[in-house]
């Protein structure tokens, strides 16, 4: 019996009972569209973290003051625990595998414009602060290495503070105190919109890190130094380069511990990302468990038509079947069956994400691959479930089966 | 003559729990071809073991069966189908046609499932098979739109498509009237004469009569196999029902 002639016979019996065939594979497509809409759900949350991720910085690197290792051991004197200038000119002057490094000082203060108030986070940075960041300026400029040098109070407003302050109105120019200090407005950032973890990245004034240490804080260290390493691949050979410079301006003998940390993103991404792998791993297995359900409702129909065609499966024995092929016609039937199903529960499954996406606007991305999962596994589930009915068929005795009423 | 199919000392045994039940004791046969044989027996005779042993359906316990030359016994199933396929056509009572499907689609069957070289014009052969009986009107009937009589010719055709070396029935007219009886058992009568070897299973003597050799059985042994003395023609039976309406059709068949 030719491929064709076993499929062709598949699809007329398929045919002969649509309404059960079309019970019997709602089992399939809701199975197939749930893991599909599941995992479009898991992936778009996935690839919305990483871009998350990307956007605070490209290649960035995060040196703070501290060891991890420390724990609570409390280092003797005359170590340095705080990081300074210094470190930044060191690490500026050294490292050969950077593209930008600045400083950064965190201050919250009370930002007065006019009428209205709003108590922001103020960072002191460089002027590469802007190319770490892989920040734009929306309006306005960034503030000169001239600005810096000289101490001037000149500052950049975050899209929130910009928004709050001056709901109708650019900026730019405009004078605004930070405490009792005026400033003014030099530009406005663009929105970057939340971290991973939900804080507003834009709710942040930034001035130049020299003003920041004279007129609003007083002393000179820093909360934390950010480079950024010259391409991807680099990033692990620059942080150990500015571990070992971090270690030289130090003073830190071979052998003793790093009063600071290096760290990169890549910490923070990969458990991002694992996170929210699991979770649609978790989501596509709970998905799993209707498609494994509906191959349990195939199992039972084939069961079912298996003592319905008794008769049928004796007249085709008796007539020249072998019990292979009558295991073939049983088995392509399920599987046929599964694949159909399988096909529209695609279908339904891309449309159910789509849905989702147009009434939650979550980011959802149905993977290539989760089509092939999907056409894989009701095939899958077809030959796994399918087979012990059709194995009972083919072990008829052809005597009582024609017998059988 | 060239014997179709050989049978030495054919015993077939169930068991049924601790009990042995014999439903073939010894049996020996040979009908050579062209033959048209009745077996016939009351109920526990062994005559629907001897055919399902006949039809390759079944393996005797012990015993030689030769069929057209080949030795059946120690076959595989596998095997067995295979020659059920390419030797043997089969006919039943209850004419056993797949349900909502065509009579050719059902006539084509036994060809899809025909081993090595695969068959060409499987739909041509089955046409012309339907046409032999009578039926070449009726090809995309299904058996429910069919009367017993033109189901039972399906069920024929089926048999035949394949051009087997031997053509089984099984009570073949045990579902029809005394007409239709008649017009079946006038079919085979013709197929026999174009030289196709028929057996038939049966517990009527009426239609044992349109055979040409008896083979009665009890208790799984053969009791007599003689030659039909005063054999009936059912085409002849056919024309005196068609000219003498009055006649009662019991009084026909």
């Amino acid at each position: 019996m030719t491929n064709s002639t076993v499929l062709r016979m598949a699809m007329r019996s398929i045919l002969k009972n649509k309404m059960r065939t079309m019970l019997t594979m709602l089992g399939i497509v809701i199975g197939v569209g749930a893991v599909i809409v599941m995992v479009a759900i898991g992936n778009g949350a996935q690839s919305q973290i990483k871009r998350q991720i990307s956007s605070l910085g490209t290649n960035l690197i995060v040196v703070t003051a501290g060891s991890a290792q420390q724990g609570g051991v409390s280092q003797g004197a005359q170590t340095f625990n705080r990081l300074t200038i210094d470190d930044v000119d060191a690490i500026k002057r050294d490292a050969t595998l950077l593209a930008a490094v600045s400083p950064v000082i965190v201050t919250r203060t009370q930002v007065v414009a006019g009428s209205g108030n709003w108590r922001a986070e103020v960072n002191g940075v460089s002027t590469d602060y802007l190319t770490i960041r892989d920040w734009a300026v929306s309006s306005g400029a960034l503030f000169t290495d001239d600005d810096v040098a000289a101490k001037r109070t000149v500052l950049l407003l975050g899209a929130t503070v910009a928004r709050n302050l001056f709901p109708d109105g650019d900026p730019v120019g405009m004078e605004i105190r930070l405490g009792k200090t005026p400033f003014t407005v030099v530009g406005v950032l663009a929105p970057k919109g939340q971290t991973a973890n939900g804080s507003d990245q834009d709710d942040v004034v930034l001035v130049p890190y020299t003003t920041a240490q004279t007129r609003l804080n007083g002393f000179s260290f820093l909360g934390q130094i950010l480079a950024s390493a010259s391409s991807p691949s680099q990033l692990q050979a620059a942080q150990d380069e500015i571990r070992g410079i971090m270690r030289d301006a130090h003073g830190i003998p071979p052998g003793g511990t790093d009063d600071f940390t290096v760290r990169d993103q890549t910490a923070i991404a990969t458990a991002a990302t694992s996170t929210s792998s699991i979770m649609t791993s978790l989501l596509a297995a709970i998905a799993s468990i209707s498609l494994i359900v509906g191959g349990i409702g195939i199992m039972n129909i084939m069961l079912v038509s298996v003592t319905e065609r008794t008769r049928e499966i004796g007249i085709r024995m008796a007539i020249g079947a072998r019990g292979g092929d009558v295991l073939m016609q049983f088995l392509v039937e399920s599987i046929v069956m599964c694949l159909l199903g399988g096909l529209v529960g695609l279908a339904a499954g891309v449309g159910g994400a789509t849905l989702v996406a147009h009434f939650t606007g979550w980011s959802i991305a149905t993977p290539v691959s989760a089509v092939f999962l999907a056409i894989g596994f009701s095939a899958a589930v077809g030959i796994f479930f399918g087979f012990y009915p059709a194995r009972k068929a083919a072990a008829l005795d052809p005597i009582q089966a024609l017998r059988f009423e | 003559m060239r014997p179709v199919l050989e049978l030495h000392d054919i015993t077939r045994t169930y068991s049924m729990g601790d009990t042995a039940v014999h439903a073939l004791r010894g049996v020996d046969l040979t009908v050579g071809a062209g033959e048209m044989v009745a077996i016939m027996g009351t109920s526990g005779s062994g005559k629907s073991t001897m055919l399902n042993i006949l039809g390759c359906l079944d393996v005797p316990t012990s015993g030689r069966y030769l069929l057209d030359g080949v030795a059946v016994e120690t076959m595989s199933k596998p095997r067995l189908a295979d020659l059920r396929n390419a030797k043997l056509g089969f006919v039943f009572q209850g004419f056993n046609l797949l349900a909502r499907t065509s009579a050719l689609e059902n006539v084509e069957l036994p060809l899809l499932y025909r081993r090595g070289a695969s068959v060409r014009d499987a739909r041509g052969r089955a046409a012309a098979a339907l046409a032999r009986v009578g039926l070449g009107e009726r090809l995309d009937h299904h058996p429910s739109m069919l009367s017993g009589g033109q189901q039972q010719r399906v069920a024929i055709a089926r048999a035949l498509v394949t051009e087997p070396t031997l053509l089984l029935a099984d009570e073949p007219t045990g579902n029809l009237d005394s007409r239709t009886t008649i017009e079946v058992m006038a079919l085979f009568q013709a197929l026999n004469e174009q030289g196709i070897t028929i057996v038939i299973v049966t517990h009527e003597p009426d239609v044992a009569q349109y055979a040409k050799r008896i083979i009665e059985m009890r208790d799984g042994r053969i009791l007599r196999d003689h030659p039909v003395m005063d054999r009936r023609d059912a085409a002849a039976d056919l024309a005196t029902l068609d000219t003498d309406p009055n006649d009662s059709l019991e009084n026909a068949a």
